[in-house]
């Protein structure tokens, strides 16, 4: 009894203590706390998905417990006893009916899911979306605005209400583009241009960063997202254009070197860098052995130790 | 000079004072042991007895060393790294440092602690259960347990000689090839997981043969024990999967080694091919590891319910989907990569469907339960405490498969959070109930009960206390694999708590240390064999059990045959038993080859890592000389005669009346 009693306790406390955690969590949780339709759509559909396995979860824990309790092993425990009750069709269908029914509901919500949320398909407007493309490199991301001709690193700046279509690929091992709060990720690999629509619906500093471990200063790929009105875009892009400095070749290929960076802006981009970033991995292609030479002479050699 | 320092230098690795202390600690700990053995001349007793057995109950035993060891390895890894996170800005670990050791608790906890202890458990376990007196293949059991035991230590060795592999426990390329990763580590990887894994492939097939040919006569598939059959199933699983692995990583190799361009970022390389490859393998591998699990809680709960598994015809049928279904979901663990919401809406729906049989199992185990006479023993404890675990991690595990959601949980702590808890409630404490089950068997004495209780409740609490926090920190953008991170993101509340349950777990370990030292101290023996009133044929040989196992194989008529014969028997239904007639038993005998031939692997791969020719070829030639030493040796096995059956059996007898 005494075990009993003590077993409760601590389960009731450690219910309490989650629960506490819990809603002490959820009130500013990135995830739970979307600033445009995309996340909001997919916190909605996390929403839907606990739903439906508490609805299985909670009634299992509970018939769990009573089970527990009303069969222990006492002289005094009155409850049936049947040691070969072993088989039972009907409650056998019951419970291949219960998961099938909620893995089917749940299949039917995931496949609607998977075709609105698909990252690169594009968010309807009555507004062009703007283009940012994106190049993870070592240890830090690359943004250029193709249409403002201007370039930065570690940090965003993107018009609100306007759909955002980024163009991502990687110049280094693959990362993964996250802004919680403003919708789930996708991988930047090399040799490939991927595409992630976005929209943030309210002004304000979003944290990105890079979900997918890269090496040794991986964890200083953060940047932040700064949502602002169209005019204070356009003011920011002019103050760039005016104050900043340009985007060498040269300068890229510094950038692209191992190591962390601060926030950078530049007033200009080599013309076509991205498309050449992403075609001189692609299959055969000839840049690779070009471009980068830090990278690709050292690969190409055979193993060997000293 | 000045070379000679340098090139100590690459290979020890040297400058931090802690892994000095390790290094120093290991050559204390080596010292320590060759003088004890020396001391107390067990050298020969050590040959003897252990490192030549073909036994298949001390190869699991020292399987289950062996684990127990990793599992201390990989726990202090976790406590190193929760540490560093308990607080924003910490500088305990640096970048590097830290993720060399979060690739290492990754494939230690995987390869070295979960593998190794199943297959213990399946060692110890599937022979008696199905009334054989080995395992088809003593000789590759004891050659599968070698490879493991060198290559776990080619990977531990990279610790202290080398560095340590740095890209994560799946090792995806271009981060672990050439060009990023120059070093030794990821080649120490290669290598350590290529020779342990040829011993797994073996394992597979030994106890496919095992379980499809020798079981007793009358144990027609559908009679046999659920554990044996969750053993079938993964073993299945195994011998279709680790084939990837292994070429995977081949090529892998291949590319680091002879510049080839498989996975490289430039000359056409792929490296998303590699993580399709290394998932194809890598989902199973979940399954193999959680199957066993299932086979366990399955009989265990049995035992302790004094009841009939229920549905044990579904229970068959939801082992062997779930081994055929594991193979048709490992694009979940990528949803992100861009492959179109054709081939995401394929994979979500393949890996919710697995939840269904999953579920099923679930409700049959309550209700076995129900109607039952349940006995709160330590392995009923650690079943109750995978119930509620590893049902809500199964839960996370659907909210994961929804694709358009992972896109928010995909790298984050959710998703620690999730595999921690079917990893830890599922597969951990599956295998600690079986553990707790079959102890006495292994070894003929029960395990203290009040120690393991407080274990078991260090272990419950310090989990949800550990990871329920990590849910949402993932939610609140935290991704794994990062060593630090700042305070103004507010996570560190939750990291705090997180690093509290981290080290109640440690605690719970310990517990478990001193559980089992002190039960070995004060010994409760078991003289029946059969201390839980069990209902497998294991529990009717006496414990622990006879290098013969049965000295006459049973005849099976029924499911859980010995509860059936221990039913007939009280209601005086079965005849009184005639004197057993003794024939003279067939066994394998000794051998040393499997334990030198693994070394011989041991010295190819470690003069592979250093690309040392003088290493390597002899390595190799030494492997292939002992296949044809043991291709020429006759003498491979021996009958025990009746006498001496007769006097074991007797002397046993003694011990139980």
């Amino acid at each position: 009894m005494r075990f009993n009693t003590w077993r409760t306790k601590l389960k009731l406390t450690a219910a309490g203590l989650m629960t506490a955690l819990l809603l002490s969590g959820c009130s500013n949780m990135m995830v739970f706390d979307p600033k445009g339709p995309i996340a909001a759509e997919q916190k909605d559909l996390i929403l839907i998905t606990i739903l439906l396995c508490l609805i299985i979860m909670i009634p299992v824990f509970a018939l769990t417990a009573f089970i527990i309790f009303r069969y222990r092993d006492k002289p005094t425990n009155k409850a049936a006893y049947k040691p070969n009750w072993a088989q039972n069709h009907l409650l056998e269908a019951v419970w291949w009916g219960i998961p099938i029914v909620i893995i089917a509901i749940l299949a039917v919500i995931t496949v609607r899911g998977s075709y609105e949320l698909e990252p690169s398909k594009a968010i309807e407007s009555d507004k062009e979306p703007l283009v940012v493309q994106v190049t993870a490199l070592d240890w830090k991301w690359l943004f250029q605005y193709p249409e403002q001709n201007i370039a930065t690193v570690n940090h965003l700046y993107i018009p609100v209400d306007r759909p955002i279509r980024f163009e991502l690929t990687a110049d280094a091992p693959m990362n993964s583009f996250w802004i919680p709060q403003l919708g789930g990720q996708i991988y930047t690999m090399s040799g490939m241009a991927m595409k992630l629509h976005l929209l943030a619906e309210e002004p304000g500093t979003y944290f990105g960063s890079g979900a997918n471990f890269s090496g040794k200063h991986f964890a200083d790929m953060t940047f932040t997202v700064n949502a602002v009105s169209e005019e204070e875009f356009e003011a920011w892009v002019q103050q760039i254009d005016a104050s900043s400095p340009e985007l060498t070749i040269e300068g890229y290929e510094a950038l692209a070197q191992p190591g962390t960076s601060e926030t950078l802006t530049f007033s200009s981009f080599p013309e076509n860098l991205f498309e050449r970033t992403v075609t001189k991995y692609a299959a055969g292609g000839h840049g690779a052995h070009g471009g980068h030479q830090a990278h690709s002479s050292s690969a190409a050699e055979p193993h060997s130790h000293h | 000079m000045e070379t000679i320092d340098t090139n100590v230098s690459n290979f020890f690795v040297t400058g931090d004072p802690m892994i000095l202390g390790s290094q120093v600690a290991i050559a204390i700990t080596v010292l320590a042991i060759g003088f004890v053995l020396t001391y107390f001349k067990k050298w020969g007793w050590l040959w003897k007895e252990w490192i030549t057995t073909v036994d298949h109950k001390r190869i699991g035993i020292m399987y289950i060393l062996c684990s127990l060891l990793m599992l201390f390895r990989g726990g202090v890894d976790a406590l190193l790294m929760r540490t560093q996170l308990a607080f924003p800005g910490m500088e305990f670990l640096n970048a590097e440092h830290y993720n060399e050791i979060f690739t290492t608790h990754g494939v230690i906890m995987i390869f070295f602690m979960a593998m190794p202890l199943m297959f213990g458990l399946f060692n110890i376990i599937v022979p008696l259960q199905i009334g054989a007196r080995d395992v088809a293949f003593p000789f590759l059991n004891s050659l599968s347990f070698w490879l493991f035991f060198w290559g776990a230590m080619l990977f531990n060795v990279s610790f202290v000689i080398g560095g340590s592999p740095n890209a994560g426990w799946l090792a995806y390329p271009p981060l672990s090839g050439l060009q990023f990763n120059p070093g030794v580590g990821q080649d120490f990887y290669i290598w350590g997981i290529q020779i342990s894994g040829i011993g797994s492939l073996m394992t597979g097939i030994n106890f496919i043969v095992t379980i499809l040919k020798m079981r007793a006569p009358g144990m027609k598939l559908m009679k046999m024990p659920m554990f044996s059959w969750s053993v079938l199933s993964s073993c299945l699983t195994i011998i279709f999967a680790f084939p990837i692995l292994t070429i995977t990583l081949f090529l892998l190799f291949l590319d680091r080694q002879y510049g080839t361009h498989f996975f490289t970022l430039d000359g056409g390389g792929n490296p998303m091919m590699y993580i399709n490859l290394i998932w194809m393998w890598g989902h199973p591998e979940v399954y193999i590891v959680v199957l066993p699990a299932f086979g366990i809680i399955s009989d265990v709960v049995a035992t302790f319910s004094k009841k009939k598994l229920f549905g044990y015809t579904s229970m068959v049928f939801a082992l062997m989907s779930i081994s055929i279904a594991s193979f048709f979901t490992w694009a979940h663990h990528f949803f992100t990569m861009g492959s179109g919401a054709d081939v995401n809406a394929f994979f979500a729906v393949t890996t919710m469907i697995i939840a269904i049989p999953t579920g099923v199992k679930i409700f049959n185990w309550l209700f076995t339960m129900f109607r039952g006479r349940i006995r709160f023993t330590l392995p009923m404890l650690w079943v109750c405490g995978f119930i509620f675990c590893f049902v809500a991690g199964g839960m996370t595990g659907v909210m994961l498969s929804v694709a358009p959601a992972d896109f928010q949980f995909h790298n984050s702590y959710f998703l620690i959070a999730h595999f921690h808890q079917t990893l830890i409630g599922g597969v951990v404490f599956g295998y600690f109930a079986g553990f707790y089950y079959w102890w006495p068997k292994m070894f003929g004495f029960k395990l203290n009960e009040r120690l393991g209780k407080w274990a078991f409740w260090l272990w419950n609490i310090g989990f949800y206390v550990c990871f329920m926090p990590q849910y949402v920190l993932g939610l609140d953008g935290m991704t794994r694999r990062i060593h630090t991170y700042d305070f103004d993101m507010g996570w560190w509340e939750l990291n705090f708590v997180s690093t509290i349950g981290a080290f109640l777990m440690g605690l719970a370990f310990l517990f478990q240390v001193w559980q089992i030292a002190y039960s070995i101290k004060h010994q409760e023996k078991d003289t029946t064999g059969d201390i839980w009133d069990g209902r497998t044929l294991e529990w009717s040989i006496p414990s622990p059990a006879p290098a013969y196992n049965f000295a006459v194989i049973p005849t099976v008529s029924e499911t859980d045959d010995w509860w059936e014969t221990k039913q007939k028997r009280a209601e005086g239904k079965l005849a009184a038993q005639p004197e057993p007639v003794y024939e003279p038993i067939h066994m394998p005998k000794n051998s040393g080859i499997p334990f030198v031939k693994s070394f011989f692997w041991f010295l190819l791969g470690f003069g592979m890592v250093w690309d040392w020719t003088f290493m390597w070829v002899p390595g190799l030639i030494g492997v292939i000389g002992c296949m044809i030493a043991r291709s020429f040796s006759y003498d491979t096995d021996y009958y025990i005669p009746v006498e001496e059956i007769r006097r074991t059996e007797a002397a046993m007898k003694g011990v139980t009346a």
